[in-house]
């Protein structure tokens, strides 16, 4: 009964604002030890690296809970994290 | 004249109990709220300690869709093959209304409880954005929700724990994260029948379980269960600074967990329904903000009140005597026309005053000690699993007195690392 993270997120519902992403990485203002602590903490697994090793982010099921935010707040321009609009990111029907 | 007395922004526990407490005083108010539907973005392990809704709404349990009440509390040591456990059940967990606690689940629950606030006269208004305070020069004046700029004497912060409008006020500092753990979570639905039979429970009578070791695979952090009527909330929580040394992702952790053997049983047939992740303030007073300013106050997640002792966890019961402290000044507030920092004081004394942050001095030790105690998530697991092995295991081997038999355990351990652990242990939790 195994589940892989993508299939946990394909049970929640999401209301994804293309082209307005409330999370924006740019990777070469962090570090290589934050950007595999994100791929580690990230509990959507929404955070990977490439074969160059370089920093891969995926805003689609986002849960929103702010913990690359957290991890990014020591190197300024790393990220600019907003909540969601209006109506938009995930909607949790239990929570 | 502005357009509100009051606007609250974020409709939690802590902004719907503000928000109801001065509404039924009469005040004229607006609650803001960014998700779809009310309680729409709220995660929480899933216990809510009933005594501060019980002081606003008395008997709220009989109306409100609380899951179950609990009436069976576990902590279990959890090795990769064993799990030892102190699991206390007792009538007398439900006798008091002021005493019990109760699961829920928040996107109902948060939802019933902003109705509450609506009904007494609130204005209710999302999904809406707050993306600021609104300033006349240095005053806040009121908020900015994408176009509109809506006005009042005094605003209410209760947006949650990446409360990016308390540190616009100049009330709060970025979170680190030594201050702040990940919980991740899955609803996993069950027949109630099935949860009555494998938790040994009867009709609305809930168990809550909390569990170290595995779960955080030896790093500060740990796991929990609740049951609901017709669902098992289940998850872990884990110190952001930790995961740098992580060997695995959170959610592979999250997956381990629910396979180990003492999980697998009470989980099997269940169907996963959601999956959600949610920050947690757990650094106590350490993180305390500014708790008022100029016609602004913080409450609840936002301000970090929450307690985690490793046998209880606690925060909505904060957030909510929080939202209802914060009611009282500003109605105080109304009533002599200062809503300056000082005409809001009021919150910050009713608070210092009150179990809150009187509870939080109390464990003041206990983030501390819970991050620092290496051996809480290695070592004592080990230990136990060790001792009851040993005791509980009969083979042809001559056997020897339980004393000689517990007492290697503890000195593989160190009497010293026991002696000191223990002694920081009763200072702290």
């Amino acid at each position: 009964m195994s589940m892989r993270v993508e299939q946990k997120l394909a049970l929640d519902k999401f209301n994804v604002d293309e082209g307005n992403p409330h999370i924006l990485v740019d990777q070469e203002r962090l570090d290589a030890a934050t950007a595999r602590t994100l791929t580690l903490a990230c509990p959507a697994g929404l955070y990977t690296l490439d074969d160059k090793g370089r920093l891969v982010f995926e805003v689609a099921g986002c849960l929103e809970c702010g913990t690359c935010r957290v991890l990014c707040a020591h190197a300024p321009g790393g990220m600019r994290w907003n909540h969601p609009g209006p109506s938009f990111g995930v909607q949790y029907r239990f929570g | 004249m502005p357009d509100y007395d009051a606007i609250v922004v974020g409709g939690g526990p802590a902004g719907s109990a503000a928000a109801y407490c001065m509404a039924r005083d009469g005040l004229n108010v607006l609650m803001l709220e960014r998700g779809d539907a009310m309680g729409s973005k709220n995660v929480s392990g899933g216990r809510l300690y009933a005594h501060s809704l019980e002081r606003i709404i008395p008997g709220f349990a009989a109306t409100a869709p609380v899951e179950r009440q609990v009436v069976r509390e576990t902590v279990s040591l959890l090795t990769e093959e064993s799990s030892v456990s102190l699991d206390f059940t007792s009538s007398r967990l439900a006798g008091d209304a002021a005493a019990a606690s109760y699961t829920v689940l928040r996107a109902e629950f948060d939802a019933w409880l902003a109705r509450q606030a609506e009904e007494a006269g609130c204005d209710v208004v999302n999904p809406a954005r707050v993306d600021d305070l609104l300033r006349d020069g240095t005053e806040v004046v009121g908020v900015v929700a994408g176009e509109d700029e809506i006005t009042a004497e005094a605003v209410v912060l209760a947006d949650g724990v990446n409360s990016l409008l308390a540190q616009k006020a100049g009330l709060k500092k970025e979170l680190s994260p030594r201050q702040v753990a990940v919980g991740a979570k899955e609803i996993i639905e069950l027949p109630r029948e099935a949860i009555n039979d494998r938790f040994g429970l009867a009709d609305g009578e809930g168990q809550a379980r909390l569990f170290a070791g595995v779960p955080s695979r030896g790093l500060v952090g740990g796991g929990f269960l609740y049951t609901n009527r017709e669902s098992i909330s289940l998850g872990i929580v884990m110190g952001v600074s930790e995961l740098c040394r992580a060997t695995e992702r959170v959610p592979d952790m999250l997956e381990s967990f629910k396979a180990h053997p003492a999980l697998r049983p009470l989980l099997a047939g269940g169907r996963t329904v959601e999956y959600s992740a949610h920050l947690v303030p757990e650094a106590g007073l350490g993180m305390l903000p500014e708790l008022v300013g100029d016609r602004v106050l913080v409450a609840g997640d936002a301000a970090g009140l929450c307690l985690n002792l490793g046998y209880t966890v606690r925060g909505m019961d904060l957030a909510i005597a929080s939202g209802e402290m914060a009611a009282q000044a500003v109605v105080e507030a109304k009533a002599r026309g200062d809503f300056s920092r000082r005409g809001l004081a009021g919150y910050a004394t009713r608070l210092a005053e009150s179990f809150v942050l009187k509870d939080l001095k109390t464990y003041s030790k206990a983030p501390d000690f819970i991050e620092h105690t290496a051996r809480l998530y290695t070592t004592y697991p080990a230990l136990a699993e060790g001792i009851l092995l040993d005791l509980f295991r009969v083979t042809n081997t001559p056997a020897a007195r339980a004393f000689r038999r517990v007492l290697p355990h503890l000195k593989r351990t160190g009497l010293l690392n026991l002696a000191r652990d223990g002694w920081k242990g009763m200072g702290a939790i």
